[in-house]
């Protein structure tokens, strides 16, 4: 397994990004390349949709990802399939451990069901994956249920589940390596109405890297 | 059909013939027209008020508009159906069912009796008003090409184990939409529960004869899939009939426990009655 966030002189950083709190980032990530997210501060909710760079209508399917693994928490050794079931890419590191497949990302929508009409003009991440997703051609219909890296969304014997008090902390990592060439969009969620966030978005660091070999 | 020349096939006038004595054939699997003459509708129900009346085999699918208002029950006829199901809000079909609003706006990841099902504008697309199966899935999806091909040897719609998406893709293309349309769907008939750890365990069917009962908050595209549930762990493709009724009816309303039961459903009623008013709906 390689662990390349700890940039040994066997790989080269392709990119490496600050992403503000509350912006969304994009990036295509070559095959063989590894992707480190950094929740520099803690608590901070990664949003994170990924799609075949090559064929955009295969794109992230937390439906195949979760069948597949049969369970849906993600960690080390999850692989992130497509909705033809194809591998995108693996988590081949996670200093955090768990990770949401379930919440999707908020919206001004469902901002208001969840918090009330007075929400309506916050910042949501549907916003940042429109905007970013246009970028690339993406538009609506191309939103899908996505990750939440960081995010803590348990569920109780009776089904009952939301979004509680993160276990991340600063510094905390996952890595992923790309299966194949993939478009990768994220949103720093700016959700401060819940947990999530710890109330407080901050910034994360977005670093993709290369075998020496590449 | 033959494949061999007969005199009931050889011409024009007489294949024709031959095409409408099938006229009056009747098979378990097949489609009711008028859904009227539909030959068990529910006690309460009129049988003239009824707009569709339907038997989906194993494998199969289907597809439909509906009418905001319209009442949709599906019933698992032997035991063993499953069906996956996609909504699209007719008038715009960019909006559409958003399983992760579905379970988290809700606070529940198991459907049931009372629970909404959320488009991705805040609105109500359905809402399920009545359960007898308690055995559904909003977390695993439908079954793909790949999957089903590795598992059974074959996954194609015309096959003898066809997956879920390839059959969704077909009903979607039928409206006009395509791959890119197609977002996560619901399961309704196979149960899938999830353990402390995260891990998914699979319940399977309630029983033959247990249904389920939506209602159309919206005008609905409603596409059905009727394939084996992707967890279910039988080594053998194992599916058997799904029975579609729906009849008109009214629209949720004020007055109405659902309407009420938390304050994220009544914001999405609300949303959903704002827009019906404004499109001319209601």
């Amino acid at each position: 397994m390689s662990t390349l966030t700890d940039f040994t002189p066997t790989s080269r950083i392709v990119r490496d990004d600050i992403v503000p709190a509350r912006a969304p980032w994009s990036a295509i990530v070559r095959r063989g390349h590894v992707l480190t997210i950094v929740d520099l501060h803690g608590n901070q909710a990664v949003d994170f949709l990924l799609y075949d760079a090559a064929d955009t209508t295969r794109r992230y399917s937390a439906a195949d990802t979760i069948q597949a693994q049969g369970n849906v928490f993600l960690t080390t050794g999850s692989v992130l399939r497509d909705n033809e079931y194809r591998p995108l890419m693996t988590i081949v590191e996670d200093t955090c451990g768990r990770h949401d497949t379930l919440g999707g990302a908020c919206s001004k929508e469902s901002n208001i069901l969840r918090y009330g009409h007075h929400t309506a003009h916050q910042h949501a991440c549907v916003e940042n994956f429109l905007i970013e997703g246009a970028r690339w051609g993406l538009g609506k219909r191309d939103l899908v249920s996505n990750i939440n890296w960081f995010m803590n969304v348990p569920i109780e014997p009776d089904g009952t589940l939301g979004i509680v008090y993160g276990i991340s902390a600063p510094g905390l990592r996952v890595s992923l390596r790309a299966e194949t060439d993939v478009l990768v969009l994220v949103s720093n969620c700016p959700q401060i109405n819940d947990p999530c966030n710890g109330f407080d978005p901050t910034p994360i660091r977005m670093t993709v890297t290369a075998p020496s070999d590449r | 059909m033959p494949t061999t020349p007969t005199s009931a096939n050889t011409t024009t006038y007489s294949a024709g013939e031959y095409a409408g004595a099938e006229d009056d054939a009747v098979i378990e699997a097949m489609p009711v027209l008028p859904a009227s003459d539909w030959s068990e509708p529910p006690a309460d129900v009129d049988p003239r008020s009824l707009v569709w009346a339907e038997t989906v085999p194993g494998g199969g699918y289907t597809h439909k508009v509906l009418a905001r208002g319209s009442t949709l029950r599906l019933t698992d006829v032997h035991g063993d159906a499953c069906a996956h199901v996609l909504l699209y809000n007719a008038d715009q079909p960019w909006e559409r069912l958003n399983v992760a609003d579905t379970v988290k706006v809700l606070w529940q990841a198991y459907l049931g009796e009372g629970h909404l099902l959320l488009s991705d504008q805040g609105r109500v697309l359905a809402s399920i008003v009545a359960d007898t199966s308690a055995r559904h899935d909003a977390l695993c999806g439908t079954s793909t090409l790949t999957r089903n091909t590795e598992r059974y040897g074959d996954g194609s719609p015309h096959g003898p184990t066809p997956a879920g998406r390839p059959l969704f893709t077909l009903a979607a293309a039928k409206h006009g939409l395509s791959a890119r349309d197609i977002p996560p769907s619901l399961s309704f008939f196979k149960g899938v529960r999830v353990e402390p750890d995260g891990r998914l365990r699979f319940t399977g069917s309630a029983g033959a004869g247990r249904s389920v009962t939506l209602r159309a908050e919206l005008p609905l595209i409603v596409l059905i899939a009727n394939v084996p549930h992707p967890l279910d762990p039988r080594p053998n493709y194992t599916c058997s009939a799904l029975e579609v009724l729906a009849w008109r009816d009214e629209p949720t309303g004020p007055g109405d426990p659902v309407w009420s039961a938390t304050p994220e459903g009544r914001r999405a009623f609300l949303n959903t009655v704002e827009y019906a008013q404004a499109r001319g709906i209601a």
